[in-house]
């Protein structure tokens, strides 16, 4: 187990160092590079500029910027949002709360309903519930997040008038329902996705463990259908699941920010945006450091949780 | 892939079971229809409607589908909606394709060469896919159309530069399965260079999966195209984009909800219709499905 841990934490800190290379290159690529801010500020003439440039040495080789600006990101120094002068990571930290909500809340759905959809399609192979799930899953997956949100505020807001269009709650009432009411729509939006994904991939893991000699060992023991079905069958089939909800994280960062934009949730994807609106790139630079390094770290614990499930990975 | 190869003869390549298992899977069947039927739509359909995409016309805002001549009704400025509709298909479909184009071949050059290089290269190339995957691609994607100008041709180059990765890891698994076949050892001892191995050797072997996972990055750049210019960020105004057409709809959803329920329903038309052909092909070319 210490090998293992110590093999895959290495992967995730080099994984980490190429991030950081990209997040570096795409920071010097912003008009204006690390000095965006200023460049817009019209009291700063072409001479201020310079002189700041030589200050925050960024006429130095990039490589060494790089080093430097790295090195302040493991420190924790993260620089300041333009907008309010606020550290970037206290700012993220603002926002990082409600997107958690929303994409554990739609992570919960999609797995209950995907793992449900999945199992019974292996279980009654090429019936027509498993044809319509095959089908639906194919069109669930091109329908444009941002869309089906927009579809479902026409429906069930303007029409139905049974849910709000948006916002995390109605000011004024900050009751845990008043939250739910409003957490509704947005998590069942942004898990269609998902929920299309994990029924794929819990139909072809119960087809795999199906066809496993131990599935026939338990059958020989005259155990009954279901219980083969849900102890040994589910039992492993849900493994390889784990390891997924971590390779799906970036997918759903990206539907989140896009529902949160299309609900007014006041999460790190209508961060982003609003941030890159108001050309706050440090806050935008911060985000896009943020979320690669959550991706890697839920990898991570993706595989150590499987790793202490499944000795089999391990030992091996 | 070996099917494809066997199956490439001069005649009746039309008989081959790769095309008989194409055409009897019925979605992707479907798929081809649908995508025919909406590029003819694109590229006739603008001469044959009797308003311009970019006509404004002030006294017919907000006109609902099948008034008069606007079978699909019109915009907040009076344009016919069916008009920038088709335009706005052209521009999507041609960004997608060409990302598709783009994508194919930066993950192709970088998968070929990881898989039948391996050692260091190998591991540092497949790193970098592993760091691009890393970051949720719409961040990444924003933040490069918000860097550089975003004219067609740069939204084209950055979703491609976002979506290359899923193609490079196919074809460096596939090639590396293939690296130890005898044809390839045989090449070496002809004396054949490393280059004329991966790409005249191994790669046609490896097209079967290049052409299924192209297929469905077509699908997915439509999908990202259509998110960042929804966001504002992508294809510009007056240029229409089935993204950008989606872009204001949400505040007139109350009064005018077929600006946003048309253009999305031709997004996930066409994104379906793509993932239906990937399907079909994947079983027609005898895929392993990797991804399910």
């Amino acid at each position: 187990m210490r090998g293992f841990l110590l093999n895959r934490l290495s992967q995730s800190l080099i994984l980490l160092l190429i991030v950081s290379v990209i997040g570096f290159l795409v920071l010097n690529l912003l008009p204006g590079g690390p000095l965006a801010q200023f460049g817009l500020d019209p009291s700063m003439t072409q001479d201020d500029l310079e002189r700041l440039k030589e200050q925050l040495g960024l006429n130095r080789p990039l490589l060494i910027q790089y080093f430097d600006w790295a090195w302040r990101l493991l420190q924790g120094d993260w620089g300041h949002s333009f907008r309010d002068g606020a550290p970037v990571l206290a700012v993220i930290g603002r926002h990082v709360p409600a997107t958690l909500l929303l994409m554990g809340t739609s992570t919960a759905i999609a797995i209950a309903i995907g793992t449900w959809i999945g199992i019974r399609g292996a279980t009654h192979r090429y019936s027509l519930f498993d044809y319509m799930a095959t089908v639906g899953a194919m069109v669930a997956l091109s329908i444009p997040t941002f869309w089906f949100g927009l579809v479902g505020i026409y429906i069930f807001s303007l029409q139905l008038g049974w849910l709000p269009a948006g916002n995390m709650y109605t000011i004024g009432d900050g009751s845990v329902l008043n939250y739910l009411h409003h957490l509704i729509m947005p998590s069942i939006v942004l898990s269609l996705v998902h929920v299309a994904i994990w029924s794929r991939y819990m139909r072809s893991a119960t087809l795999d463990a199906i066809g496993q000699d131990f599935v026939k060992t338990a059958r020989a023991k005259g155990l009954s259908e279901r219980r083969v079905i849900m102890k040994h069958v589910v039992g492993n089939a849900l493994l390889p699941m784990i390891t997924l909800a971590g390779v799906q994280l970036p997918s759903i960062l990206t539907g989140a920010l896009v529902t949160e934009t299309v609900f007014t949730w006041p999460g790190m994807g209508r961060l982003f945006l609003d941030s890159l609106g108001y050309s706050d790139y440090p806050v935008v630079m911060g985000l896009l450091m943020f979320s690669a390094i959550l991706v890697i770290l839920g990898n991570l614990i993706a595989d150590i949780a499987v790793a202490i499930v499944d000795p089999r990975i391990r030992l091996g | 892939m070996t099917a494809l190869a066997a199956n490439a003869g001069p005649s009746r390549w039309w008989r081959s079971r790769t095309v008989r298992r194409f055409t009897s899977h019925h979605l992707a069947l479907l798929g081809v229809t649908m995508i025919t039927l909406l590029t003819l739509a694109c590229v006739f359909g603008p001469h044959l409607l009797p308003y311009d995409s970019l006509y404004i016309d002030l006294r017919a805002r907000f006109a609902p589908p099948l008034t008069g001549d606007h079978y699909l009704g019109t915009d907040p400025l009076g344009r016919d909606v069916a008009a920038r509709l088709f335009m706005a298909g052209r521009t999507s479909l041609l960004v997608a394709f060409f990302a598709m184009l783009l994508s194919t071949m930066i993950g192709t050059l970088v998968g070929v060469i990881a898989g039948y290089r391996g050692g260091w290269i190998g591991a540092a190339l497949m790193r970098t896919v592993d760091g691009f995957l890393s970051f949720p691609s719409i961040f990444l994607l924003l933040a490069l159309a918000a860097a550089l100008k975003p004219s067609p041709a740069m939204v084209t180059v950055i979703v491609a530069v976002t979506s290359w990765m899923e193609v490079a890891r196919i074809v460096e698994a596939e090639v590396r399965s293939l690296r130890e076949r005898e044809f390839v050892l045989a090449g070496r001892m002809l004396g054949l260079s490393g280059a004329h191995i991966m790409f005249r050797e191994i790669l046609p072997n490896a097209m079967g999966p290049i052409i299924v996972a192209a297929t469905l990055t077509v699908a997915h750049a439509i999908l990202l195209e259509a998110y960042i210019s929804f966001l504002g960020y992508g294809i510009q105004p007056p240029l229409p984009s089935w993204g950008n057409m989606l872009e204001g709809a949400q505040q007139y959803l109350d009064s005018a909800p077929w600006l946003a329920i048309i253009p999305g329903a031709a997004i996930t038309i066409a994104v379906t219709s793509f993932n239906f052909i990937g399907d079909g092909l994947r079983d027609a070319l005898d895929v392993r499905d990797d991804r399910v």
